[in-house]
């Protein structure tokens, strides 16, 4: 493989990684500070695309259907969370699968009966719309150097609320020790909104500006989902910085794996072999790294402190 | 006993199906008793985990997407002897088990929750790569095995497996390893200081429910004729916990009860209209919201 390719395929695993960012750290926060397994965050995820791709059609600018899009997914994550996910927050984990599994189900199907089940598509905005030269023959396109700018840019602005702001203190404080936050006199069930509020924010803003490069559709937030969990276990639960990490790890390792395991594997096996195992190991890639993360540090690579 | 009362009805009902179907339903009453019966033994299997031993796993499709594609092969490759399927099936199943059941028992909580989804992806990844049976497509099977030919054969099977399931799992369950389990569950630390080794005690329970659901895949590949990748997919193991938990998590007759009206409300909702998630979504959320317990729990007496 040349390098141009690997080059490409190293900035496709980068914006696959600060989109899984973006979801996980919503997750990884609300796993980490209400103890709350969240299966829906992917939906929330899909709302987002869908939303803007919705809200670009009626009014046609790009900035005014990303701004209503974040509203509307803000609203309905604070609607989810006063409305079903509060009751569950002293459950064990199995009630909240389940809960949040009925809203997938629910949510897929009403995007399905509200946008119909073909897949949506919408152009990048009009200035960043072109592509980069990288090089005299290599060329990429600039919105997908945007997502990874923007992913960074949140990144950076998510450091410095988390641990150089008062909200940003008593969310760090509440994952380590929820009760403890309570009893100083932290109205904690207003915390758990606002961070729950934020990170369906969050996840709704992954999924727009995802939305002008993947097609907009039903249960387009599933695998993404299950992914961004890959990457908040292998972080550490509750941990922004481990999340960061882990899922430009994740991004890294997916992207690559499907674009060079097979050509490694023709280096000592059949072509026809390798065309057949390559495909499979390259989609197993992040759950072997997950396993293994695992297996050697139980609680994830960066374990937030104090965390039981 | 009384506790056993509702699965012991289900099972009488079940065996009353093709006689019914003659009246109502023909084929397709016995192929959805069929598929219920199947979903019962994987969720029964489930719940040895879950219910008992405190192991919630989110991955447990995956054995039987691992039985219904060695079926799925053999019977491909002209192996039609059911002995032959069976043996190869416990063999590998009980080996994938012990071995990803050694690296999952070291987690416990949310690790173990998403170490099992990653060995269940892998499973799901690995069938769908088998571009020569089927690929992503899945695989049409042209034969059932021998000793499943005649329909009648097949479906009692199905229910002579479904109640040897339910009595060997309620048999461990009493048993002093079942006790001892269910001791875990609740404080592994004393259990430890007890003197039980914990970790070989879960290991145990994880390869018999794990060979269980690949014998239940077994059974699904000769029922449906097909088998899929989408039989391991996460999705699945989803439905299985959500039919242990709609029965009733470590109760006698909850999985029985759970798959029977899983299959009973998919089947129902599905007739009323196409979009029948629309209601079961919600529906599952009320379930969780309001009913603690299950459906097992309308019957049994509260200890």
């Amino acid at each position: 493989m040349s390098t141009t390719l690997l080059l490409i395929q190293i900035l496709n695993g980068l914006q696959l990684g600060v989109l899984l960012f973006l979801i996980a750290a919503g997750l990884t926060l609300v796993f980490g500070v209400m103890g709350f397994i969240n299966l829906a965050h992917g939906v929330q995820y899909m709302i987002g695309a869908y939303l803007t791709v919705w809200f670009y059609g009626l009014t046609g600018h790009f900035m005014i259907a990303l701004i209503l899009a974040l509203a509307a997914a803000l609203i309905l994550g604070l609607l989810l969370e006063t409305f079903i996910f509060s009751h569950l927050y002293d459950r064990d984990h199995l009630d909240q699968v389940l809960a949040t599994f009925g809203v997938i189900l629910f949510l897929n199907q009403a995007a399905k009966v509200l946008w119909g089940p073909t897949p949506l598509n919408m152009p990048a905005p009009e200035i960043l719309a072109g592509s980069f030269q990288i090089t005299e023959n290599l060329q990429y396109p600039l919105w997908r150097i945007a997502i990874i700018a923007i992913g960074l840019i949140v990144a950076l602005l998510l450091w410095f609320l988390v641990t150089r702001t008062r909200v940003g203190m008593l969310v760090r404080a509440g994952a380590s020790n929820a009760e403890m936050v309570s009893a100083l006199g932290v109205n904690i069930r207003r915390l758990f909104m606002v961070v729950f509020g934020f990170g369906a924010m969050l996840a709704g803003f992954a999924g727009a500006i995802a939305a002008p490069i993947y097609s907009v559709e039903p249960g387009m937030g599933d695998d993404l989902l299950i992914t961004a969990f890959v990457v908040i276990v292998i972080g550490g639960i509750g941990s922004i910085r481990g999340a960061f990490i882990a899922a430009l790890l994740v991004g890294l390792v997916d992207t690559l794996g499907r674009s060079t395991i097979t050509d490694i594997l023709k280096l000592f096996l059949e072509p026809s072999a390798a065309n057949q195992i390559g495909p499979a190991l390259a989609s197993m890639a992040i759950y072997v790294l997950m396993a293994a993360v695992l297996f050697f540090k139980p609680s994830g690579l960066f374990p937030a402190k104090g965390a039981a | 006993m009384r506790n056993a009362l509702p699965a012991l009805f289900a099972f009488a009902l079940f065996a009353a199906v093709p006689w019914l179907s003659e009246y109502w339903g023909g084929s397709y009453l016995t192929s959805l008793a069929m598929r219920a019966m199947i979903l019962a033994i994987g969720a029964v299997s489930l719940d040895l985990l879950i219910g008992h031993g405190g192991m919630v796993s989110f991955g447990h499709a995956a054995f039987l997407g691992i039985g219904s594609y060695v079926a799925g092969i053999a019977l491909t490759e002209g192996t039609t002897d059911l002995t032959t399927i069976l043996a190869l099936t416990v063999g590998i199943a009980a080996l994938f088990a012990l071995v990803t059941g050694v690296i999952s028992l070291r987690t416990t909580g949310v690790s173990f929750i998403m170490i099992t989804l990653a060995f269940g992806q892998m499973v799901f990844f690995t069938l769908s790569a088998l571009s020569d049976y089927g690929g992503d497509d899945g695989l049409t099977l042209w034969d059932r095995a021998t000793a499943f030919e005649e329909d009648t054969v097949l479906y009692f099977s199905i229910l002579g497996a479904l109640v040897a399931s339910w009595f060997l799992i309620t048999r461990i369950v009493g048993s002093r390893f079942g006790r001892v389990l269910r001791a875990a569950k609740q404080n592994e630390a004393r259990v430890e200081t007890l003197g039980y080794g914990v970790f070989g005690m879960r290991l145990t329970a994880y390869v018999i429910a794990g060979v269980m659901a690949a014998i239940a895949g077994v059974l699904l590949a000769n029922q449906a004729e097909f088998v899929s990748p989408a039989t391991a997919a996460w999705q699945r193991s989803g439905d299985l916990i959500i039919v242990v938990v709609l029965g009733g998590m470590g109760t006698r007759s909850g999985a029985v009860l759970g798959a029977l009206a899983f299959v009973a409300l998919e089947e129902g909702l599905s007739s009323l209209t196409h979009d029948w998630r629309l209601i079961f979504g919600p529906l599952l959320i009320l379930i969780v919201l309001y009913a603690k317990g299950g459906l097992a729990s309308l019957w049994e007496r509260r200890v």
